[in-house]
């Protein structure tokens, strides 16, 4: 008699039968979902409006009159179809989700209740200050939590997510090299080669050439590669700490002030904030800028790829360069510096250099209010065992892996474990085959082929969130499907997963040679072709 | 503590198994002296006491359906279907990440594939993106999207742009060096800009309806741009207005760029909002932010992707089309479900719902001794001249929970020309007797 993996006898008339295809298509909780352009027509609504009264219009002869092309379906039509589609996502609610630099923590639902209180979701930006007291208070709360924990001295709370924060610091540090009158001399800008691909980006934008620092052989900025890089068109230098191979830079002091001792400044990526956050303050390590995701360590929800919010703290150097809006407090209010000429006002002595505006309003106050909710419900003592927890789960699975797989780089690890595929060498699989078999165990895979400093990278972050219990299942997953790789007799189950998600391999080549990026009617279609 | 599932048992095995003795064994890479060093904030709490303390801060605002409310300015009071927020609260669509592993991401691929392409619909346009942070930022990195197209480095950008829009643009645009041009402030719609167009032009960048309620007729702009070599963006801050008016991609838009808070978002202090950017096929290339196309699996069924990563900074690095990498995912889900729910029957109606509401409220307040309607066609926004200060009035009125807009002087300070300027906001959720009230507390306020 055979036995299931929970040691329960099987009924082997009734197991092996080939899985039947179905009429529809669907296997059983998997239900094809069609798109709402192919299912809805454009008669259809959801909602009841009164009968408009038939004024004349006053738009000027601009009236739309063509078919705009918007099918509608009923409510519960409308709740099938995006239940349905939710069915097909994985979620941190259902399972780890390791992705390595992404911090996908547990999200309080305390966090969604309190965005929700009509005093601060249902509250405009442009309402008289007098009528907006409890929010300014909030950001300006939230303000203090972040500079004490980072230990700096001013924030800019308007960047919308990470990469926003990025350009924020950048700015700022493109507007204090031209206040020196140095915008000609400094152009270059330094970044590890293992920096996530916003930090080139961002220096792109700010006009700075980039210039790439190579990786030591722990995986660490190389002192003396960076050292023979610096000179006096250095602006700035853009470093993660904890770094993208889940190491902390030991020599960012010496980093801090060989930049610092050339003229440059030194932006810190705060990506991986969760680490340290309540440990250590990145303030006492020589920084002058650093973003902090709030979507990553201060647990808003990421939402399948969205909203962030990317509050950038500053150094006393930048913080005058900082942009509007921001709140100050009068003594009895309240009150928004919105405009550059009011920031200049308000900043004494050599202040009032502020670059301008980065947003239409304040800032992702949605995700302000979730921040907070968290920081008041773990308190600083919980945030520094977050950091803590984070950091041990880690280590945790890097040494439980390190049975079969092996590790980029010798030693400890901060909040995420790095892996290169040496393991799998002449295995017939590949970091991608072994990610997508890790789907059909039912986790979402690791980040991979990133950092580009590790060949065929995978890069574990399982975050505080994970219980022992299932990250010894994971680690048991992991190890059983290195075991399964090595034995080179299974590469075709390999390069054939995922089997059980709701779709088998998608053609991305494909997607990309002939993108389509719309629905188009069939007739239109044809047509074109 | 609640969301820590550790406990002091696990922790001691788990460094066991590490074969370290402490947890600080871990952090041996940090300064000894820099470690745990004190950090004075308050300690943990339990759900009540978090919700006493942020409802208290959240009771001293003022909500926008808690009495009369005409501010509008980039951001919309709509009503939004209580469907909208239960699907974007499953766990399935809050609590997942950007789709990189699609075979377990269809969900949100198909969504995005669905909000391109009623995005596309409603601006006239061929493509969408899967969204910006918001319209200000998309509005900017269309300015920067023109630049690489036709390799100008001058922008002009209408004198009905919304201020703030105007300002993120600058910031970015100066940022490499190009030249940015404003037109001088237009309350009535009608300047002159074509006249401002030349061959070194990158684009035009009009807003309609403008920040004063304009409606403008893009067309002659367009032309006039194309016959330069320059690119018209088409900025719309109010969605809602093209249920209504002609689309932008209708009159000769090279890129849209719009807000999208309207439909399916809440006002939220002003963020998280969604930017809308949209274009013609030939410029998909050059377009900044995530894109989701259609594929097929090994099965060859039919699903999605994310495409032409090779414009991204994960990707492309300091040659991408942008930095930009989180979007608003879960705004766009909220738009595609109010959308998808509206239909096309739905958001026409609605449209003129709040035209309907602004056309009542702009000729009640025109009876109003001594204040003047400003625009000509407006959408369900409006400017009207006050016989004082706009901000007085409105400060006034706020103490009367009447919420009357914004003082066209918040967003131009620098204007004197803007002082007695009000801009009024209505939609569907704008109520006869709020019109009353507005109409009666703006007759005692300019009589005092």
């Amino acid at each position: 008699m055979s036995m299931n993996n929970q040691g329960r006898p099987t009924k082997s008339d009734s197991v092996h039968v080939d899985a039947p295809v179905t009429f529809t298509g669907n296997k059983a909780l998997q239900i094809s979902e069609a798109l709402i352009f192919e299912t809805g027509d454009f008669a259809g609504t959801g909602v009841d409006f009164p009968e408009p009264a038939g004024i004349s219009s006053r738009l000027g002869g601009l009236e739309r009159n063509d078919t705009i092309g918007l099918p509608g379906l009923s409510e519960p039509e409308a709740m099938r179809h995006y239940v349905r589609l939710s069915q097909k996502n994985y979620a941190i609610d259902m399972g780890p989700f390791p992705l390595g630099s992404c911090t996908m923590k547990h999200n309080p639902r305390l966090n969604e209740k309190m965005a929700r209180l009509p005093g601060f979701g249902d509250v405009h930006p442009l309402q008289p200050e007098s009528t907006v007291q409890g929010a300014l208070e909030l950001i300006d709360i939230l303000a203090h939590w972040l500079k004490t924990l980072t230990g700096m001295p001013a924030v800019a709370m308007s960047p919308k997510a990470g990469a926003h924060g990025e350009l924020c610091g950048m700015m700022a540090i493109k507007k204090a090299i031209e206040a020196r009158g140095e915008a000609e001399i400094r152009t270059r800008v330094l970044a590890p080669e293992s920096a996530h691909g916003t930090n080139p980006a961002t220096a792109a934008q700010c006009g700075f050439r980039v210039d790439s620092i190579p990786a030591d052989d722990t995986g660490r900025v190389d002192l003396e590669a960076f050292r023979a890089k610096l000179g006096p068109d250095v602006a700035g230098i853009m470093v993660t700490n904890p770094n993208t191979c889940g190491l902390f830079e030991r020599d960012i002091r010496a980093i801090a002030d060989a930049v610092h001792e050339v003229g440059g400044y030194f932006y810190c990526d705060g990506a991986n904030f969760n680490a340290i956050a309540g440990k250590a303050r990145p303030g006492d390590l020589g920084i002058d800028a650093m973003h902090i995701n709030l979507h990553k360590t201060f647990s808003t929800p990421h939402g399948g790829g969205g909203p962030g919010s990317g509050p950038t703290v500053f150094s006393q150097a930048l913080a005058p360069f900082a942009p509007v809006p921001f709140i100050v407090h009068d003594g009895t209010r309240f009150k928004l510096v919105e405009t550059r000429k009011a920031a200049n006002s308000e900043a004494d002595g050599e202040g009032g250099k502020s670059f301008g505006r980065m947003t239409a309003f304040h800032g992702q106050m949605g995700m302000f209010v979730r921040a907070l909710s968290y920081m008041l419900s773990h308190g600083v003592d919980g945030v520094r065992k977050a950091a803590e927890d984070a950091v041990l789960n880690a280590n945790y699975v890097q040494a439980r892996l390190r049975e079969e797989m092996t590790t980029a780089f010798d030693g400890i690890c901060m909040h995420e474990a790095l892996f290169d595929d040496r393991f799998l060498k002449d295995t017939g699989v590949e970091t991608i085959d072994f990610a997508k078999a890790m789907i059909d165990e039912g986790y979402h895979p690791m980040t991979m082929y990133f950092p580009l400093v590790v060949h065929g990278a995978m890069l574990i972050e399982p975050t505080e969130s994970e219980s022992k219990r299932e990250l010894d299942q994971f680690c048991d997953a992991l190890l059983s499907l290195a075991r399964k790789a090595k034995s080179g007799e299974m590469a075709d189950q390999f390069k054939a997963a995922p089997v059980y998600a709701p779709m088998r391999r998608l053609d991305e080549t494909a997607a990309a040679r002939k993108p389509v990026l719309r629905w188009t009617p069939p007739e239109q279609k044809q047509a074109a072709e | 503590m609640r969301y820590l599932p550790l406990n002091e048992a696990d922790r001691q095995q788990m460094l066991k198994v590490i074969g370290v003795n402490q947890i600080d064994d871990l952090f041996t890479d940090v300064p000894a002296e820099l470690l745990n060093v004190e950090i004075d904030l308050p300690t943990h709490a339990g759900e009540l006491g978090v919700e006493r303390t942020l409802g208290a801060m959240a009771a001293k605002n003022r909500a926008a359906s808690a009495g009369p409310f005409f501010v509008g300015g980039g951001a919309y009071k709509h009503h939004i279907p209580a469907t909208v927020d239960h699907i974007i609260q499953r766990s399935e669509f809050l609590t997942s990440y950007t789709p990189y592993q699609p075979e377990i991401a269809q969900g949100t691929l198909q969504y995005l594939f669905e909000f391109q392409t009623q995005v596309a619909a409603i601006t006239g346009m061929d493509v969408a993106n899967a969204s910006m942070y918001d319209g200000s930022t998309a509005c900017a990195e269309a300015a920067l999207m023109a630049r690489r197209i036709n390799k100008r480095k001058k922008v002009i950008m209408s004198g009905g742009l919304h201020p703030h829009y105007a300002s993120v643009t600058r910031t970015n645009s100066e940022l490499l060096g190009d030249e940015v041009v404003p037109a001088p402030i237009d309350v009535d719609g009608t300047e002159d800009i074509i006249n401002q167009i030349d061959d070194k032009t990158a684009c035009v960048i009009v807003q309609t309806p403008d920040v004063f309620g304009n409606v403008r007729d893009l067309a002659p702009i367009a032309k006039a741009a194309h016959e330069k070599g320059a690119l018209l963006i088409a900025v719309v801050t109010e969605v809602m207005s093209l249920g209504a008016v002609k689309s932008p991609g209708s009159m000769g838009a090279d890129i849209v760029v719009g807000e999208g808070q309207s439909i399916g978002n809440g006002l939220n202090f002003g963020g998280p909002y969604v930017g809308l950017f949209a274009t013609r096929q030939k410029y998909v290339r050059q377009m900044p932010g995530r894109l989701c196309g259609e594929t097929v699996d090994a099965e060859g069924k039919r699903g999605f992707v994310l495409t032409l990563s090779t414009r991204e900074q994960h990707i492309r690095r300091d040659k991408a089309t942008s930095n930009i990498c989180t979007n608003s995912g879960l705004c766009c889900l909220a738009f595609s479900v109010h959308m998808t729910l509206l239909g096309e029957v739905g958001l026409r109606r609605l449209a003129m719902l709040n035209h309907e509401a602004a056309s009542k409220t702009a000729d009640a307040l025109a009876q109003v001794q001594g204040v003047e309607l400003v625009n000509r066609a407006f959408f369900n926004e409006f400017t009207v001249r006050l016989p004082k200060p706009a901000t007085q009035v409105v400060e006034a009125l706020a103490e009367k929970n009447i919420l009357a807009g914004i003082p066209a002087s918040r967003l131009l300070p620098d204007i004197g020309a803007a002082e007695n300027l009000l801009i009024v906001a209505a939609t569907e959720c704008v109520s006869d007797e709020d019109i009353q009230k507005f109409v009666g507390g703006l007759s005692e306020v300019l009589q005092s």
